[in-house]
């Protein structure tokens, strides 16, 4: 109803002829339609989704059910299975897809529930910013990960944890 | 029946005795309310209610027309067959989208007031009557006719039974826009394409005999287009032909994968 048709308004009453041909612009799709993303942005959550099922059990069955279960973790396991390329692909494989998929998946909520072009726009700066800079730190330990701190002279630092000096001594 | 059983009955209904044979249409009094709004007298939306006498016959139309014909002839809404074949009467009934022509009172629960709005999404111009201009612009968007380049034959242009009932879901639309409007994507900021126009595309893409089944992937590959869908359902439970609405739009997205793989 913000558009005003002067030609189709009754002069006599100033309200609009109905079925003047006239749409509310909120209703005009842009035209600059972003190619194939959205149907790439599609597959891909199915894709990730049905990884994400396999890389998260069998990460969960290893950290709590195999060898003492629960207790097990703590620093020194974690080291332990970062030692391992294997375990360092699967971990960042699984950070990338669980990250991408939410982001994704929080990107249609905002389309979805944000009415106003500034809301979603907003809305979506915070979520990418935040995502970026979770996806950059969490690759960034799993190649960088170093439980045995040493000090320049190669002696370990006192807040190394115990197994470190099996390890290193 | 079982009293009057060695009667034979007469050929015609109308000559049938009072209670005898039909038995009496049960009555009952039920609370319409509903939405009503008229922005040459106020930018403000209301209720309204009225409480009157119905039969077990009736439909919630009867009842808007009892209303509109005996208490307030200003009650606005629109309704042209009231049969369930022109789409006109689409409407918010107790929440679901409905016609209101297909609607038995004696379906709903009569205890308590039986409420109509005007179906969601698109700008409402009085009471129940919204302006459909965006929904039809959506529709035309996806070309609903038969575009087919090669020369028409003499005769009609031959499809196997197969290839018509491959489509033949879509065909039953009757452009009410109750899928649409019951769509919480197209609720949000109307842009998005819609369940109608969507099958209706299908209607077309699927159908052997047209050739422009890739323009109309292209036109709904957009970033409104189909994978706005969330296969909520809403649409296949508000459709009053039934549709299978989301099967159809699954099968669009589809067609589409396919075609870019």
């Amino acid at each position: 109803m913000t558009t005003k048709n002067p030609e189709a308004v009754l002069p006599a009453h100033g309200i609009e002829a109905p079925r003047s041909g006239r749409i509310d612009p909120k209703y005009l799709r842009s035209g600059s339609g972003s190619g194939s993303f959205e149907m790439a942005a599609w597959l891909f959550m199915r894709i990730s989704g049905l990884a994400l099922i396999v890389l998260i059990f069998v990460h969960l069955w290893t950290n709590l059910m195999m060898g003492d279960g629960i207790h097990q973790i703590d620093f020194g396991f974690v080291a332990g299975k970062w030692a391992n390329p294997v375990w360092q692909f699967w971990d960042l494989v699984m950070l990338w897809l669980a990250m991408l998929h939410g982001t994704n998946g929080m990107r249609t909520i905002i389309d979805d529930y944000a009415e106003k072009d500034r809301t979603r726009v907003a809305l979506k700066g915070i979520l990418f910013v935040a995502s970026a800079v979770i996806i950059t730190l969490g690759t960034l330990v799993i190649f960088t990960f170093e439980p045995c701190l040493m000090d320049s002279s190669g002696e370990l630092l006192d807040s190394v944890p115990a197994f470190c000096h099996d390890v290193v001594g | 029946m079982s009293t009057t059983s060695d009667v034979a009955e007469p050929a015609s209904k109308v000559d049938l005795d009072q209670g005898e044979g039909g038995g009496e249409v049960p009555s009952f009094d039920i609370t319409l309310k509903v939405r009503r709004y008229d922005p040459e007298f106020s930018e403000e939306a209301r209720w309204d209610e009225w409480t009157i006498t119905m039969f077990g016959t009736d439909r919630v139309l009867d009842a808007m027309h009892k209303v509109k014909w005996e208490i307030d002839g200003s009650l606005t809404f629109r309704r042209s067959c009231a049969h369930g074949i022109c789409g006109s009467d689409a409407m918010r009934i107790n929440g679901r989208n409905r016609l209101a022509c297909k609607t038995l009172l004696k379906d709903l629960d009569t205890s308590k007031p039986i409420t109509v709005e005007p179906i969601k999404g698109l700008p409402i111009e009085k009471d129940l009557i919204v302006d459909m201009e965006p929904f039809f612009q959506s529709y035309r968007e996806i070309m609903p006719f038969l575009i087919n380049s090669s020369p028409a034959p003499t005769a009609e242009r031959l499809q196997s039974a197969e290839e018509r009932q491959r489509f033949d879901d879509t065909t039953k639309c009757i452009l009410c826009a109750a899928c649409t409007s019951s769509c919480p994507v197209f609720w949000t900021d109307g842009q998005y394409f819609g369940p109608a126009a969507i099958v209706n595309a299908h209607r077309f893409i699927f159908d052997s005999r047209d050739d422009a089944g890739d323009l109309r992937l292209e036109v709904l590959n957009d970033k409104e287009g189909v994978w706005r869908c969330r296969t909520t359902f809403n649409c296949t439970d508000a459709c009053p032909r039934g549709i299978e609405v989301t099967k159809a739009i699954a099968e669009v997205k589809q067609a589409i994968l396919t075609r870019a793989m």
